[in-house]
C-alpha cells in the first residue's frame, strides 16, 4: 500500500496484536470471584508507566472512585488516552500524567481545563498526540477486532492528522486517500457500570459510549459497579451483558462511584461540586487544597461518600426525573 | 411596533434554531447548538432528530443537556447506543447537519479548537477536537456557531482541528473526504454567513438586527465576500424569547 503522508505524532503505544492474543490466551477463563476494594484493584493492576484509559465521558458514568484511588496511591508517569472532563483533569491535577493520546480535555459547559496548561508548562506532561474522538474509538475497535490498524475517513487534510500518528494511504480498492489509525491496546482500562456480578459480567443502562470497544481493547480491565447482582440475574437477561466476565480482572463495588458525575436513572451530576472544581482548579494552591480535602486526606471511597454526605447524595437521587 | 429586548446571545440562538429544519438529522454539540435545537423542537421542528456524540438519537429536549453524554441527551430518545453508532451514522451519509464551534475560523470555514499559539508552547491549550473533526469530516453540511471578532475570524488558523473547505475548491475531495460535504453556514452575534459556490470562500448573507455591513467587515480578520443582496435577520419573536427563557434554559445555564 502506498503511504502518502504520515502524522508526526509519536506512536505512544505501538500495537502488538500477537502479544495481545497471547496475553488473552493466558487470561483466566474460569468463573472466579473478582470482587475487591479500590485500593486492592489499583495496587494490583496499575503501575507507574502504564498506559491507561477511562470510560465514559467526564461527568457521565466516570469511574471516580478508581481514579481517586490512583491519585491516593500516587501512581506516576501514566500514559493516558484523553477523552475526558473531570476524571482526566484530576489525574492531570495530581501531576501523574506523562504522555497523552488526546482528543478532548475540558470542562464542557465551564470551558477549558486549567490544569492541563500547568502540566504542559511544567514539562510533566511531555507528549501530546492529537486524534479525533471517532478515531480514538476506532483505534479501540481495531484492537477489539484483533487487527493492527483500521481505515477511517476522519482527520483527513487537517492538523489533527498532522499531529497524530495516523498514516495516509492510497486505498487499494478505490485509489482515494484514506487514513489508517493504529490499534490502541490499553495496559489497563477502567469502566464504571450500573451492575456487575462477582465474576465481572456487566450491565450498563442508557448510552454505552465506548464501553464495548474499550473493554475489548484492554489487557487488564477494572470495573466498578453501583450494584453487585447475582449471576442468576445476568443469566436471566444475557442480552444485557455488554462486558462479559472474561474481559474483567477486578470488580469493585462502588455506589455513587461516578460522583460528582452522574449515573443515568440513578443520580444526577453534582453541579455545584463540578462548578467548584472549575473554580478552584484555576490556581495550583486551591487545586492542592481540593485534592487534599477530597482525596489525600481521606482513606477510601466510603469516607469520600461520608464527606459528601448522605443528604447530598439522596438529593442527587431525588432530582432524577420519573424515578420509580 | 412593540420594542423587544433581547441580548446578542439570544439572537444567536434564534438564528441557529431557524436553520434547523423539521425531520432532518442534526449532530448537536455542547452549548449554543443544544439551546438552538431545543428551541427549534418547541417552535417549528418537533421532529428534529437530534444526535449526540456519545450515542443518543432522537431525544426530546425538554430539559437542556449540559453534557453531550448526559441523561438529557437521550431523554425520550429513539435509541441510546454508543459513540460509534452515531459517528458511523454520519460516516454512511445519514446525518445532514453538523453543528460546530471553535476558537478560530478561516475564510474556508476550517476551525481551530486545539491550541492558540505554538502547538508545543501554547498560549492557550484549548479542549481539542473531541468529535468536532468527525462531525466536520462526515456530516453533509456543517454549521459553525461563533462569536464574531477579528481574533476569531482570521486568515490563517494557529491549528486546523476540523476541516472546512481546507485550501479551497476541490481540496476536501483531494484529501479523501466524502464528496459533497462541507461548511454550509456560520452563525454569529453579528451576522449569518455562507460560502461562495465556486470559490468556497466565506460570504456575508445577512446581518443581525441593528448591525451594519461595515461592523461585520470591521470585525472580520480576512476579506469577506458579500452576497448580491444582504438582508437583515428578523428580530427574535416574542414567542421565541418566551420559550427560550421560560422553557429552553429555565435553569439559566447559558442566558
Amino acid at each position: 500500500m502506498n503511504i502518502l503522508e504520515e502524522g508526526i505524532g509519536e506512536l505512544l503505544q505501538p500495537p502488538d496484536i500477537d502479544a495481545f492474543r497471547e496475553w488473552n490466551r493466558k487470561k483466566n477463563k474460569s468463573l472466579t470471584d473478582k470482587r475487591m476494594t479500590e485500593a486492592e484493584a489499583v495496587r494490583r493492576y496499575i503501575h507507574s508507566g502504564d498506559y491507561i484509559g477511562t470510560e465514559l465521558y467526564g461527568s457521565v458514568r466516570c469511574p471516580m472512585s478508581i481514579v481517586n484511588e490512583i491519585v491516593r496511591q500516587d501512581i506516576k508517569n501514566l500514559r493516558v488516552v484523553g477523552q475526558g472532563v473531570y476524571e482526566t483533569d484530576i489525574l492531570l491535577a495530581a501531576g501523574l500524567v506523562k504522555e497523552m493520546d488526546f482528543t478532548y480535555i475540558g470542562l464542557e459547559l465551564y470551558g477549558i481545563s486549567h490544569v492541563i496548561r500547568r502540566e504542559i508548562d511544567s514539562g510533566r506532561l511531555g507528549k501530546i498526540v492529537e486524534w479525533s474522538n471517532g478515531s480514538l474509538v476506532w483505534r479501540f475497535k481495531a484492537a477489539a477486532m484483533g487487527v493492527p490498524f483500521i481505515p477511517v475517513r476522519s482527520m483527513l487534510g487537517t492538523d489533527t492528522f498532522k499531529y497524530s500518528s495516523a498514516k495516509l494511504v492510497e486505498c487499494p480498492y478505490t485509489g482515494v486517500p484514506i487514513a489508517l489509525v493504529p490499534a490502541l491496546i490499553l495496559d489497563v482500562g477502567i469502566i464504571h457500570v450500573h451492575r456487575a456480578d462477582q465474576y465481572g459480567n456487566c450491565q450498563i443502562d442508557g448510552i454505552s459510549g465506548f464501553a464495548y470497544e474499550l473493554s475489548r481493547a484492554s489487557k487488564t480491565l477494572i470495573v466498578s459497579a453501583e450494584e453487585i447482582i447475582p449471576t442468576a440475574e445476568i443469566r436471566r437477561h444475557p442480552d444485557r451483558t455488554i462486558i462479559p466476565y472474561y474481559l474483567v480482572d477486578a470488580v469493585v463495588h462502588a455506589p455513587y462511584g461516578s460522583h460528582p458525575g452522574e449515573m443515568c436513572y440513578l443520580y444526577e451530576r453534582d453541579e455545584p461540586h463540578i462548578q467548584h472544581w472549575a473554580e478552584v482548579s484555576k490556581t495550583p494552591e486551591a487545586t492542592q487544597e481540593y485534592l487534599d480535602t477530597y482525596i489525600y486526606d481521606i482513606e477510601d471511597h466510603q469516607e469520600y461518600l461520608a464527606l459528601i454526605g448522605e443528604e447530598r447524595l439522596k438529593y442527587l437521587q431525588d432530582i432524577v426525573p420519573d424515578r420509580g | 411596533m412593540i420594542e423587544i429586548n433581547y441580548n446578542p446571545n439570544e439572537m444567536l440562538i434564534c438564528t441557529a434554531s431557524r436553520l434547523m429544519s423539521d425531520n432532518s438529522t442534526a449532530f448537536i454539540g455542547t452549548g449554543i447548538p443544544m439551546l438552538a435545537a431545543s428551541l427549534a423542537q418547541k417552535m417549528h421542528a418537533p421532529n428534529l432528530m437530534t444526535i449526540f456524540e456519545f450515542g443518543g438519537m432522537g431525544a426530546i429536549l425538554d430539559d437542556l443537556p449540559v453534557a453531550v453524554g448526559g441523561r438529557r441527551s437521550f431523554h425520550k430518545a429513539l435509541s441510546a447506543l454508543g459513540i460509534l453508532d452515531v459517528i458511523e451514522m454520519a460516516g454512511r451519509g445519514f446525518i445532514e447537519y453538523g453543528f460546530l464551534g471553535g476558537a478560530q475560523i478561516d475564510p474556508y470555514g476550517n476551525l481551530n479548537s486545539t491550541v492558540i499559539g505554538d502547538f508545543y508552547k501554547p498560549k492557550v491549550r484549548l479542549p481539542g477536537s473531541g468529535g468536532g473533526n468527525d462531525v466536520g469530516s462526515h456530516c453533509w453540511q456543517t454549521i459553525a456557531i461563533m462569536r464574531h471578532d477579528k481574533r476569531r475570524f482570521i486568515e490563517k488558523l494557529d491549528f486546523m482541528t476540523t476541516p472546512g473547505y481546507l485550501s479551497g475548491p476541490g481540496a476536501r475531495e483531494a484529501a479523501g473526504l466524502p464528496p459533497g460535504t462541507g461548511p454550509f453556514r456560520v452563525v454569529t452575534n453579528l451576522a449569518l454567513l455562507g460560502y461562495h459556490p465556486e470559490s468556497k470562500r466565506m460570504m456575508l448573507l445577512a446581518t443581525q438586527p441593528g448591525v451594519s455591513v461595515e461592523q461585520v467587515l470591521e470585525n472580520t480578520g480576512f476579506e469577506l465576500l458579500l452576497a448580491d443582496e444582504i438582508i437583515e435577520n428578523p428580530q427574535p419573536s416574542a414567542q421565541e424569547l418566551r420559550i427560550l427563557r421560560e422553557e429552553v434554559d429555565k435553569e439559566k445555564f447559558y442566558i
